[in-house]
């Protein structure tokens, strides 16, 4: 029982962190704050425009992985056999 | 060799791949039919829902959507991905841990309700239907202008060939022809982009080919160049938005959410071995969905200044060729106001003499960078693959709904396994004549109704199901009572501004400003809030559910 309570904690903390990141790199640098980033340049993209365009696109995608490089970590820990 | 010639090739080739594939994998029991007997690698099931997921609507509509609204276009690209981070984080696994065949499986089965079931099948045909309808006018408007028959005709070929492949294979057969599918458009797509870019600012890559300066220009970037033709015409500044930041971030957080709670989705993820697997897939699936999604915005870029260039004060009697073809569809208008035979093309009302259609800026996008005939006869195989991929998925899932949720789970539990296969062929089978009539006749809310389908999602399935896995207090009247007040007003909210119900009313007249694409969000929210507060009054699930929810979250 406590075994799979730390499991299930450690896997909650992991979601609120790369939530934290999938918010700021959506919502955060491609809504909120996407006038102060046009500011900057990227080649020729404004960053607040590049973010909503592509940039927050392709930080999901790595979030997806990274999220089953650290489960399957977790699972391993815990030595799971399906 | 001739245009006509190319697209039969195109058409054909790739069709008779696909009915190849379902004979080769037909379904021969129930697991079969609506997992696909659950052993499908995770990077086969990720291009599967990839190409369930990426409808008519991405490959046809997006780039041009994006392509007139700039900035704004952002909410559908945002939208449509990060929902998978939701699915892959909050949903996905611990579906496949629970391991049944549907959404209202699952909904039925935590919440130990027979009602709770049943509102969850009543929302999954209602946002499946919705959708498939809007599939179907997408085969009938490709066939009628690429192989010049009537829109009729072409949603009649389009239903023989899903009917056959989703009635003989179901799942298995779908997700494998769906593999195929996946190659076809995303191929489809990418090979004029890659053109264009290589033409337009001579880089390959056109995600980064849109950011870069124009070739034979003094380093004058293509974003630059837009945005002041943007300006010069009047239309708004291409790289900011027009919209209101709430009503952004809203509509953006209704479409990732609700692309997270669509029952067509959801299911693949119960196709998969293990709860890795799903992981995986959704991980495989969002990377092929971000090929297109990231190549969209550049494909807007493009399109939009060719159009601008080719036709703006340019002589009406000199135009290229395509010009006159899709105004032949009335998706291209042109009326010289002040008859002096140029175009005037400006954001002004009054004085502008084009309408073009967002619908034709992907498929008419090689015709206007002048790109070689076989290059557009590609274009029409990938639209129609497109459309015929999520058709199939979403014919599933009502034949699931109603075969499996309705007549096994709710109306006859005696049911046989033989009996109930024929019960879900025969639902696919009239489930694809009623999606065929809607393509046939479309009802003229086809287009709002599909936002519907995710607000709706959103603000029904959503909370239910993420709050099935991380509450072990949520209970059946807490879930049913937020399922059925965040659907009733998110239908409220919707009828009264798209269709005129309840007095109706204007955009002045939304709620804090907030449009009915952006209400899900809000509508999902007081879902969460009612679902809550009834939950603490009444009695918590009993020791049964309890373990149910232990094992779910369990490594396994």
């Amino acid at each position: 029982m406590k075994k799979e309570n730390t499991y299930w904690n450690t896997n909650l903390k992991y979601l609120v962190l790369l939530l934290s990141i999938w918010f700021m790199a959506s919502f955060g640098f491609g809504i909120l704050f996407v006038d102060a980033l046009n500011e900057i340049k990227l080649g020729g993209f404004k960053l607040g425009f590049w973010f909503a365009q592509q940039g927050s696109i392709y930080v999901f995608v790595i979030l997806i992985f990274v999220y089953i490089y650290l489960m399957n970590r977790l699972d391993a820990k815990y030595k799971t056999k399906e | 060799m001739e245009l006509q010639y190319w697209i039969w090739i195109a058409v054909g080739i790739s069709f008779s791949l696909y009915i190849g594939i379902a004979i080769w994998s037909r379904a021969s029991s129930t697991k079969e039919f609506y997992v696909a007997g659950g052993g499908v690698h995770p990077i086969a099931n990720g291009m599967a829902t990839a190409a369930d997921w990426m409808s008519a609507a991405s490959f046809i509509s997006m780039a041009g959507i994006i392509s007139f609204n700039g900035y704004d276009g952002s909410v559908y690209l945002m939208g449509w991905t990060g929902g998978y981070v939701l699915l892959a984080l909050l949903l996905a696994p611990y579906l496949r841990k629970f391991g049944k065949f549907t959404v209202p499986d699952f909904i039925g089965d935590r919440y130990y309700s027979n009602y709770a079931r049943g509102v969850a099948v009543f929302c999954a045909l209602i946002v499946s239907f919705t959708y498939i309808a809007g599939q179907m006018r997408g085969v009938g408007v490709v066939f009628s202008r690429y192989l010049e028959v009537d829109i009729t005709t072409g949603v009649v070929i389009g239903m023989c060939i899903v009917l056959f492949y989703a009635v003989l294979g179901g799942m298995k057969g779908i997700t494998y022809t769906q593999v195929a599918q996946y190659c076809v458009l995303i191929f489809a797509f990418m090979v004029p982009a890659v053109f264009i870019s290589i033409i337009m600012t001579g880089n390959a890559i056109p995600q980064i080919g849109f950011g870069s300066a124009i070739s034979g220009s003094d380093g004058v970037y293509l974003l630059d160049k837009l945005d002041g033709l943007h300006q010069e015409l009047g239309f708004h500044e291409y790289t900011t938005g027009s919209k209101s930041t709430l009503d952004v971030f809203l509509i953006t957080l209704a479409l990732m959410v609700g692309t997270a709670g669509l029952p067509h989705v959801i299911v693949r993820f119960f196709t998969v071995k293990k709860v890795s697997d799903a992981r995986k897939s959704a991980g495989w699936a969002l990377l092929f969905i971000a090929i297109l999604y990231t190549t969209a915005p550049a494909i807007a870029v493009f399109s939009r200044t060719n159009l601008i260039e080719t036709v703006s004060n340019k002589e009406y009697a000199n135009l290229p060729g395509w010009f006159e073809k899709w105004q032949t569809t009335g998706l291209i208008k042109f009326e010289d106001k002040n008859q002096d035979g140029l175009i005037q093309y400006v954001a002004d009302p009054k004085i502008n003499e084009l309408t073009v259609d967002a619908d034709i800026m992907v498929l008419a996008n090689p015709e206007i960078a002048k790109l070689p005939n076989w290059v557009i006869a590609l274009m029409a195989a990938g639209a129609l693959a497109a459309a015929l991929s999520t058709a199939a998925g979403l014919l599933l899932v009502i034949s699931a709904s109603v075969s499996h949720d309705l007549i096994k789970k709710i109306i006859n539990p005696a049911v046989s396994e033989k009996n109930e296969l024929i019960a879900a062929r025969l639902s696919a089978f009239g489930a694809v004549l009623l999606a065929g009539y809607f393509g046939v006749n479309p009802p003229g809310f086809v287009a709002a109704t599909v936002a519907l389908a995710f607000g709706l999602a959103a603000a029904s399935f959503f909370p239910a199901i993420v709050m099935g896995i991380f509450s072990k207090r949520m209970n059946k009247e807490g879930a049913i009572s937020g399922m059925v007040v965040g659907i009733l007003f998110m239908l409220f909210y919707m009828t009264k501004f798209k269709f005129g119900w309840f007095g109706g009313g204007t955009n002045e007249d939304w709620w804090f400003g907030i449009s009915p694409e952006g209400f899900g969000s809000f509508a999902m929210l007081v879902n969460f809030v009612v679902s809550i507060i009834v939950s603490k009054l009444t009695p918590p699930p009993g020791e049964e559910i309890q373990s149910l929810i232990e094992n779910i979250r369990k490594p396994n």
